[in-house]
């Protein structure tokens, strides 16, 4: 009879929660975690699920411009003129960071020290040795092995790869000329590991190895990384604080969308390798409803995620830039042209 | 046999001129509608492909398939590499594991005691059934490390500085990956169904022409190359082929370990790609003339593989004339 009691109400609990509409949305894999973090809670909270496919950030850009979703996902911010072409509304929600994770033995980590343009050179196949002058330069006291460099790239094509080299183009004007910025390029040398996994796989097991990782995937498997000068000439550790301290000082109202670089931004602490993520929305949607439903549920998450973000390794957005977020939410309209937030 | 063969087919021929000769009409156009759908769903995966990848053949042209350049940052591809990568990954898997497979079998089917020969050919069946990411994760995490350790460093240090050799077995970042490991890996992933087919084969053979073989005094070796060999020999060639096909378009396994590098290299030891590889890494965030070239590329492996099994079925057909 208990049993049968159980059963029942688990019952009316599974109809309840299939009557609430779940809010759909498709994109980057990068905040796929903390998304699903922010899910569960929120519908804990209000019984409204959320249905994410984290099929990349292609194939969210492709999922929101044909109307399938509610929401895309993007790593890699859309450019203002295809943003008002789409009539789409693009704002950041989450950040990270991305930091070098190295396999040299004899250097522990958090001892190596690197500058941008020596990251570029040795992507670019230019510096091909640990104790090449430039490295040896910069690490007075570190003894560096007389052993090749062996660069590991990711091969799948990515936000994290967008952002890496989104910084090496701002600082060197030769990676800029050669490769440029993408979730993939024609990488010159170094070996292809697919996903953050893959990446680490191979920078663990080859010996002089150095990859660059998420700083959350980076920390959860102990790798060790390599710190980077950033604007103001300092080495900050990679962690909450450098990444907040980069989007502090950053102007988000440079691009339209939001769709800045917080890449190589000054700061005394700030980490030079740094991102938001960001979503996509239709100004005019066909199914407001869904659109204010999404909505919605970021705007609960900018309120109450902060804690679950910071325990994920991933960094809540400014309050300041969270309010201009929601100020931009305005131009999201229904078809008679009433504001839906 | 022949008068079972009569029971089954006489009942068979008086239905069809009972009433219930309508069902058996509903039948038959049943199953020849289900044939028929995988015709047309092959015209569809086919016409679609073309269509999809239509857009790059026409910027590209034939230098699509002659370019080694994939610059994602100027829209610019070619097929080259991933197309030598296919082909070199998959003949490596066929001379590593055709031997191999063709060992197993000889042995299952005439030299192993009995108490062993059923162990191992479940193994084999077992083999067949392990998803292809578990090759691709075994070969990352414990393959790789060991070929690094124990092949690739130390044939580096013996064929450094040889001519040929030197180049094609010289390993300028000893990774454990590249187009060799991949080869490997896929032969071991192929063994199976050349094994068992081709031991179904072998055991077709009518006990009766091996036993006089070695009546007259042939030895195993003997026996096997002039008596079995040609009595199976073309549809081990098939076996071989379906291992083939299975070996040019497998992509999980092969993504783990081939390295992923968009160019060419002269050594099997350095990180390249495959056509399917680069398929699965390249596929989630490809927009515009990227996805067309993708789609291209499929394009090209669905021909490749499409060449094959028409050689495979050739050679089938072949041996049934006999």
């Amino acid at each position: 009879m208990r049993k049968l009691l159980i059963l029942t109400a688990a019952a009316i609990g599974l109809s309840g929660a299939a009557q609430a509409a779940d809010i759909t949305g498709a994109g980057a894999t990068f905040p796929f975690p903390i998304y699903s973090k922010w899910a569960e809670a929120y519908k804990k909270e209000t019984n409204i699920g959320l249905n994410y496919q984290s099929i990349g950030s292609g194939g969210g850009i492709r999922q929101i411009k044909a109307k399938t979703v509610a929401f895309g996902a993007t790593d890699a911010p859309l450019k203002g003129d295809e943003l008002t072409k789409e009539g789409l509304i693009q704002f950041p929600t989450v950040m990270g960071g991305v930091v070098p994770a190295i396999n040299i033995a004899g250097v522990e980590a958090g001892k190596l020290k690197l500058t941008g343009p020596v990251l570029a050179a040795i992507y670019l196949g230019d510096i091909k040795k640990w104790n090449d002058p430039k490295i040896a330069a910069l690490n007075a006291g570190v003894t560096l092995p007389d052993a090749n460099i062996n660069p590991v790239y990711r091969s799948d094509g990515s936000g994290t790869t967008f952002v890496f080299t989104d910084y090496l183009s701002k600082v060197s004007p030769d990676w800029k000329s050669k490769l440029g910025t993408n979730t993939a390029v024609q990488w010159p040398v170094g070996i292809g590991g697919k996903g953050n996994e893959g990446v680490s796989a191979s920078v663990k097991q080859v010996a002089n190895s150095i990859g660059y990782v998420e700083y959350a995937y980076a920390k959860q498997n102990k790798l060790s990384f390599a710190l980077i000068q950033n604007a103001d000439g300092n080495f900050p550790a990679p962690d909450d604080k450098a990444f907040q301290a980069a989007a502090a000082n950053a102007n988000w109202n440079e691009a339209p969308g939001f769709g800045i670089s917080l890449n190589n931004q000054k700061g005394a602490d700030a980490w030079p390798i740094t991102a938001a993520t960001f979503l996509l929305i239709h100004a005019k949607p066909e199914k407001p409803e869904e659109t204010q439903a999404a909505l919605k549920f970021v705007d609960w998450a900018f309120k109450n995620g902060d804690k679950l973000a910071l325990d994920l390794d991933y960094v809540p957005l400014p309050a300041g830039v969270k309010d201009q977020v929601r100020n931009a939410w305005k131009g999201v309209t229904d078809p008679a042209g009433k504001p839906i937030f | 046999m022949s008068a079972v063969t009569d029971q089954f087919a006489a009942p068979s021929a008086s239905v069809r001129k009972t009433p219930k000769g309508t069902f058996d009409l509903v039948f038959r156009n049943a199953s020849f509608l289900a044939a028929l759908f995988v015709l047309v769903l092959l015209a569809g995966i086919m016409a679609s492909m073309v269509i999809g990848g239509w857009p790059a053949f026409r910027e590209f042209g034939f230098g699509f398939l002659t370019s080694s350049v994939w610059d994602t940052q100027n829209d610019q591809y070619g097929a080259w590499p991933a197309i030598v990568g296919t082909l070199s990954t998959a003949l490596i898997a066929l001379v590593v594991g055709v031997p191999l497979s063709l060992g197993i079998a000889v042995f299952l089917t005439q030299l192993a005691p009995p108490w062993f020969k059923q162990p191992v050919s479940t193994a084999i069946e077992l083999l067949a059934a392990v998803p292809s990411i578990i090759y691709g994760m075994w070969g990352l995490f414990v393959f790789a490390p060991l070929f690094a350790a124990y092949v690739q460093i130390p044939l580096s240090n013996i064929v450094e500085g040889m001519p040929i050799i030197g180049t094609v077995l010289y390993s300028r970042s000893p990774s454990g990956l590249g187009i060799l490991t991949a080869g490997i890996i896929l032969a071991f992933m192929i063994i199976p169904f050349i094994a068992s087919i081709t031991r179904d084969m072998l055991d077709q053979i009518p006990s009766v022409l091996r036993e006089s073989a070695y009546g007259i005094g042939a030895t195993t070796w003997e026996v096997v190359r002039h008596v079995l060999v040609p009595q199976a020999g073309v549809s081990i060639i098939g076996a071989i082929m379906l291992g083939l096909g299975r070996a040019l378009g497998e992509t999980m396994a092969v993504t783990f370990v081939v390295g992923n590098a968009n160019r060419l290299s002269a050594s099997v030891m350095d990180p390249g790609s495959t056509i399917a590889s680069r398929i699965a890494n390249e596929f989630n965030e490809a927009l515009g003339l990227q996805l067309n070239s993708l789609i291209a590329l499929g394009c090209i492996l669905f021909f490749v593989t499409f060449v094959v099994l028409v050689i495979a079925r050739l050679l089938v057909a072949r041996v049934k004339r006999y």
